[in-house]
């Protein structure tokens, strides 16, 4: 168990180093007029060298490059072109909000799913053709679509939550629900689809293998086999699809957030690259792939413990 | 007269996952000869190298070292051309009939290729379908019908046929008659006999089921753990076996007679008991 | 969509463009796969004709216009808050879709696609690395670097596209990277190497073919989730808010939600048009492509589901209760057994037609017959483990006094799990692979004892069938140990509640014959020492003569003649019987007729 553990965190640093490597020579090496974006154009070209010379963007790129290094291995992720403000803590403030809808979000995808799944394997019929329907649309309707409906549906028509902004869960814990519920339901609609469907076929696979009829053949009973063995069976390929889901959920989460209004990283993020705001660009790029790599781990440590084949190879 | 093959201290092993792995030897040194026209049954249990051996032969496995000697041309480390070349001296029929042929093709497709692959033009290479599907008792309407509208023995019939196409002087079969039914293992048997005596085939005759083996073998050869524990002429092996391994394999083969098979249980427990001595 | 790949394709025999343009004709015959080819030219002619059809420039405001309703002279869709004709700016938003939809799915087939046939076909080192390449472009959080990267790409959709291609071509890879891993295993392959085809042939005649299908299914899919990334992207604020796209049409409308909801709908319904119709195709081009054979299996599993009772009552109580009277004294009856499973044009198949059996305890009973014949699906009946749409009916099925027929699966399940049990062919798929051989065997007795008593009698019984580490095969894996071992596991699960009947399904046919010959001696001693009655299927004479008393010779479904082995052996009174019997390879028939060569160095002696 522990050097597959110690593979996978070495496989997540070796993906954060050239994430972040080719976002930073990509964006760096650009030749993107920072100073005089910042300046404006009235300023002088005098001025504009001098501004080049503070932010350090005169001096060769990979003398750059392994200043920022130097600087994450401190904690340090520079500071924005525009608000001066430290990145880290940007970030940090920004966290929280991210956080609560892709976490709120992940754990709808993970028990709605296994639940339509379960219950699609184990009965068939209206559920399978609910899940299939479900899963056409989601393909059909971009997710902008989706989330301007059901705007429209539940926070203007029905107005049963806030339609922007946030509350933090110190403030109010059931503000802070309505205002991350909506924007985390509509993030999951596409994976809920996707991995309901994926359960559903592994758990139909499952079932059909030889191992079930021996387990009936032992009087074992029908839920002790769905639940105990072929879903634990059925979980692995689950898990993969699970994770991948939660990369594109990263994503997905930058559309949540302009159409809400939330204050995350995906706002700064947006607003950073509209300004070329280097640092803070390669700090939400850190941070995204910081997360995804925390989170795959965790889904890889619980397939593992699920599978012994995994854990022992 | 010279040998046909001649196979001599053949090694082989798979390459490990890894580094720190050190590779199994699945052939440990394998020294055999088949004669024009001659069956070597190749018998063993899973894991006794016996297939790999025959995909050694057909140049699906790369051997580590030792010779494979095809009349006279060492082909052991044939490249592609030659072994294009090759092709119309050696064929396969293997265990499968069911992933052997292409589903997607029909059967005239199948048998064509062969030919097609020698450099023959596929009108010339289709009108040679006919004779081979009637060489091994199928219909020539087979020809336009597709793989899966066939049983088992058909299919493996369908087999025989691709891998007489061209020909050849020896076919490696691997297993060719244990996935079919009791009845039809018989026919196909029956069939590839008379097609040894009508061509002059030779045969190495890849099997587990010692009676199978016996029914169509000039010689047998015995594999255990990538070794050739026994060779010899089919009565003597079977009968008055000489290696203990030979001895274990032809008293576990159960014999379809209520009586002798009792006699053959009881000497079996009495050869485990002298061995465990 | 070109790849080098496509002109080999041309080369491939007549008989493969027959089907692929039997394929696309089976697509057109659907009403959906219609429906979606017409939807689909539609919206591209539309956009093709853009300078034709549209009335005004996308991007001229009109302030008279300003929100104008549908039905507008001039206006035919209305127009936006800022006055601009929206009829217009759908037809330049389809071309945009169109072309995104084009590079995404483009880029991601072109590289994916060539990639995954070098990495399949020439696997090894160069497998190793592309692998371990595109895993990792797999966890790139893709849009947040194409939003970081946005100055890069000057922001044009089109550039965006391509890098979005890039992020999404590992699902294309890993696709075609394990259907050519597979095709390469295939005896088919080997087969064509050994005739001798040049890898190129092989290529284009055996592996595109296997590839081709599912490629296009999912660039499909990927072009639905280009359109809405592209649209997703402009609503975001990339690229000029200027352009005409469905996106920037949606964030417009979005802002002016209050005044003129309506205006959301068009950017909406044509998106959804496109992308429905493009799943839809993708859909039916696979249906198309699994052929009438995964019809057939959909169109069985949906009746399943109103036939699913497993036992149906006897017709004739009278003649049940008459047989039942002649059953008493034997340990399994069974009395006009039919099985039988619907058909495609819902007329049902009888696989086992009406047979009857009987059963004394402590016997052994072969059931033979050859593939078919309908053996298996008698022991499965009588187990009541047949799949749900089997239909079972039987005048009598009695089992130690018990009818097994219609009783609740609750009774059912406790009788599997203590009066008759199974041991199955192959002995490694029969374990469950994720949980200790231990637990398995536990688990199957806790409904009878303490956890402590299970655990104490599953190691009994391990050493029992003869694993000479009991302790650690408890504790093992099924993976972790040989299938000669795993055959013995299964067999102490089956006889752990000292059942009456034993039904074992070819329980030897998977093992190398020293092995069954320990396996048989394993269940001739149990079946003595619990003195157990036993159905043995089995298709090896040499099994039946080893270790049954009785046995049932079955064909098509039938019964063709039952009797003592000796009787059937040597006086077998069927001809199927007859004809099986003088089948088997008996042992006197040793090759005799020397191979030429010996006959050649015979006469050159002489």
């Amino acid at each position: 168990m522990i050097p597959f553990f110690l593979r996978r965190v070495g496989a997540g640093l070796v993906l954060i180093v050239i994430v972040t490597a080719i976002t930073f020579f990509l964006t760096y090496g650009a030749n993107i007029p920072v100073a005089r974006n910042i300046l404006g154009p009235t300023a002088s070209a005098e001025q504009v060298d001098i501004l080049n010379g503070q932010l350090g963007l005169n001096r060769p790129i990979l003398e750059q490059y392994f200043a920022w290094i130097g600087g994450v291995l401190q904690g340090d992720l520079g500071t924005s072109y525009y608000t001066s403000e430290p990145v880290v803590q940007a970030l940090a403030s920004r966290l929280p909000v991210t956080l609560s809808v892709v976490l709120l979000s992940a754990a709808i995808t993970l028990i709605i799913s296994t639940w339509l799944g379960v219950v699609g394997a184990a009965r068939g019929g209206v559920v399978d053709a609910v899940l299939q329907a479900f899963s056409t649309i989601t393909f059909v309707f971009p997710a902008i679509i989706l989330a301007i409906a059901m705007v429209y549906v539940f926070a203007i028509s029905l107005k049963l939550v806030p339609a922007v902004g946030y509350t933090p869960f110190g403030e109010s814990p059931e503000r802070w629900f309505a205002s991350v519920i909506l924007p985390a339901i509509i993030l999951s609609i596409g994976g809920i689809a996707a991995l309901a469907a994926q359960i559903r076929g592994s758990l139909v696979d499952e079932l059909s293998k030889d191992y079930v009829r021996t387990l009936r053949s032992r009087g074992v009973s029908e839920t002790s086999i769905l639940l105990k063995h072929a879903l634990r069976n059925a979980s692995g390929p689950g898990f993969t699809t699970f994770s991948l889901q939660f990369i594109s959920l990263f994503g997905a989460s930058l559309f949540i957030e302009k159409i809400f209004a939330l204050p995350g990283y995906g706002t700064y993020g947006f607003q950073a690259t509209i300004q070329f705001d280097l640092p803070a660009m390669l700090g939400v790029t850190l941070f995204g792939v910081g997360l995804v790599v925390v989170m795959n781990l965790v889904i890889d440590i619980a397939s593992g413990w699920l599978n012994p084949k995994v854990r022992m190879s | 007269m010279n040998p046909l093959l001649q196979v001599s201290n053949l090694r082989l092993s798979y390459p490990g996952r890894g580094f720190r792995w050190a590779a199994p030897e699945v052939l440990r040194g394998i020294s055999l000869d088949i004669a024009p026209g001659e069956t070597l049954g190749l018998v063993g249990e899973s894991g006794s190298g016996k297939t790999t051996l025959g995909r050694a032969v057909l140049g699906l496995a790369a051997p580590t070292s030792g010779s494979i000697v095809f009349d006279g041309n060492d082909i052991t480390t044939a490249s592609q051309s030659e072994r294009r070349k090759l092709a119309r001296d050696i064929q396969v029929v293997f265990q499968d009939p069911y992933t052997s042929l292409n589903p997607a093709l029909p059967i005239a497709d199948i048998l064509s290729e062969p030919l097609i692959g020698q450099g023959k033009k596929p009108s010339e290479a289709r009108r040679s379908v006919t004779a081979l599907l009637d060489q091994v008792g199928l219909p020539a309407d087979s020809a336009a019908r597709y793989p899966r509208e066939f049983s088992g023995g058909q299919r493996q019939r369908v087999a025989i046929a691709r891998a007489l196409a061209l020909q050849p002087r020896l076919i490696v079969c691997d297993e060719p008659v244990s996935a079919l039914d009791l009845t039809t293992q018989a026919r196909v048997l029956d069939l590839l006999i008379d097609l040894q005596r009508r061509t002059g085939v030779a045969y190495l005759f890849i099997t587990h089921d010692l009676s199978v083996v016996r029914h169509i073998s000039h010689r047998i050869a015995v594999m255990y753990r990538g070794e050739l524990v026994e060779t010899g002429p089919t009565a003597q092996v079977t009968e008055a076996p000489e290696s203990d391994y030979t001895r274990r394999l032809v008293l576990a083969s159960p014999t379809a007679d209520p009586d002798r098979q009792r006699e053959r249980r009881e000497a079996r427990r009495m050869l485990s008991l002298r061995s465990k001595a | 969509m070109s790849t080098p790949t496509i002109d080999q394709v041309t080369d491939v025999a007549d008989a493969t463009a027959a089907k692929r343009a039997g394929a696309f004709r089976r697509i057109i015959t659907t009403p959906l796969g219609l429906f979606s080819v017409i939807v689909l030219i539609g919206i591209v002619m539309l956009g093709l004709l853009e300078p034709v059809l549209r009335g005004h420039d996308p991007n001229t405001a009109d302030l008279a216009a300003i929100n104008a309703p549908p039905g507008t002279p001039g206006y035919f869709l209305g127009a936006d808050q800022n006055g601009r004709d929206i009829w217009s700016r759908v037809l330049t938003a389809i071309n945009v879709s169109v072309t995104s939809a084009l590079i995404g799915s483009g880029v991601a087939v072109g590289i994916g696609s060539i990639l995954g046939l070098i990495s399949g076909y020439v696997g090894k080192r160069v497998d190793g690395v592309l692998a371990w390449i595109f895993s990792l472009l797999m966890t790139f959080p893709a849009l947040i670097l194409i939003m970081v990267l946005q100055p890069i790409t000057g922001g044009t959709y089109q550039t965006m596209m391509a890098l979005f291609g890039i992020f999404i071509s590992p699902g294309i890879f890993w696709l075609v990277r394990n259907l050519v891993r597979g095709v390469k295993n295939e005896l088919y392959v080997d087969a064509a190497k050994v005739s001798g085809l040049s890898n190129r042939r092989i290529l284009s005649r055996h592996v595109l073919y296997v590839v081709r299908g599912p490629i296009i299914i999912s660039a499909a899919f990927m072009a639905t989730a280009a359109i809405g990334i592209q649209a997703g992207l402009a609503f975001l604020g990339f690229g000029s808010a200027q352009d005409a796209n469905f996106g920037t049409m949606t964030a417009d409308a979005f802002l002016n939600i209050y005044r003129a909801p309506l205006q959301l709908l068009w950017p909406s319904l044509f998106l959804g048009l496109m992308n429905a119709a493009l799943v839809l195709l993708g859909n039916s081009y696979r249906d198309a492509l699994a052929g009438p054979q995964a019809a057939a299996r959909r169109h069985r599993k949906k009746r399943s589901a109103s036939t699913s009772d497993a036992t149906a009552p006897s017709e004739e109580p009278t003649e049940a209760r008459k047989a039942s009277a002649q059953t008493q004294g034997k340990l399994l009856s069974v009395r006009n057994l039919r099985v039988s499973y619907p058909n495609l044009d819902g007329t049902r198949k009888e696989v086992v037609k009406g047979i009857s059996l009987d059963i004394h305890a402590g016997e052994i009973v072969g059931l033979v017959g050859e593939s078919g014949s309908g053996k298996s699906q008698t022991a499965f009946s009588i187990l009541g483990l047949l799949p749900k749409q089997a239909e079972v009916s039987a005048d009598v099925m009695n089992l130690a006094g018990d009818s097994l027929l219609n009783h609740d699966a609750k009774l059912l399940r406790r009788m599997r799990g203590s009066v008759i049990s199974y041991i199955p062919q192959e002995p490694m798929s029969n374990l469950d692979p994720s949980f200790t051989i231990g637990s398995q065997l536990v688990e199957g007795l806790s409904s009878s004892m303490s956890k402590k008593e299970a655990k104490e009698t599953a190691l009994a019984l391990l050493a029992r069938v003869g694993i000479t580490d009991p302790e650690r095969t408890f504790k093992s894996y099924p993976h972790q140990i040989s299938g000669g071992m795993a055959q013995r596991v299964l067999i102490a699960g089956a006889v752990a509640p000292r059942p009456k009947l034993l039904i074992a399904d070819e329980p030897t046919t998977a093992l190398d014959v020293t092995v069954q010959a320990e396996i048989l001696d394993l269940l001739r001693d149990l079946q003595g020492e619990l003195g157990m009655g036993v159905l043995l299927v089995t298709h090896n004479f040499g099994v039946v003569a080893d270790i049954c008393d009785r046995v049932l010779v079955m064909r098509d479904g039938e019964m063709v003649e039952g009797g003592d082995v000796r009787t059937i052996f040597r006086n077998p009174s069927h001809p199927y019987t007859q004809e099986l019997i003088a089948s088997i390879l008996d042992e006197e028939t040793v090759r005799t007729d020397p191979a030429p060569a010996v006959l050649a160095s015979a006469k050159e002696q002489k």
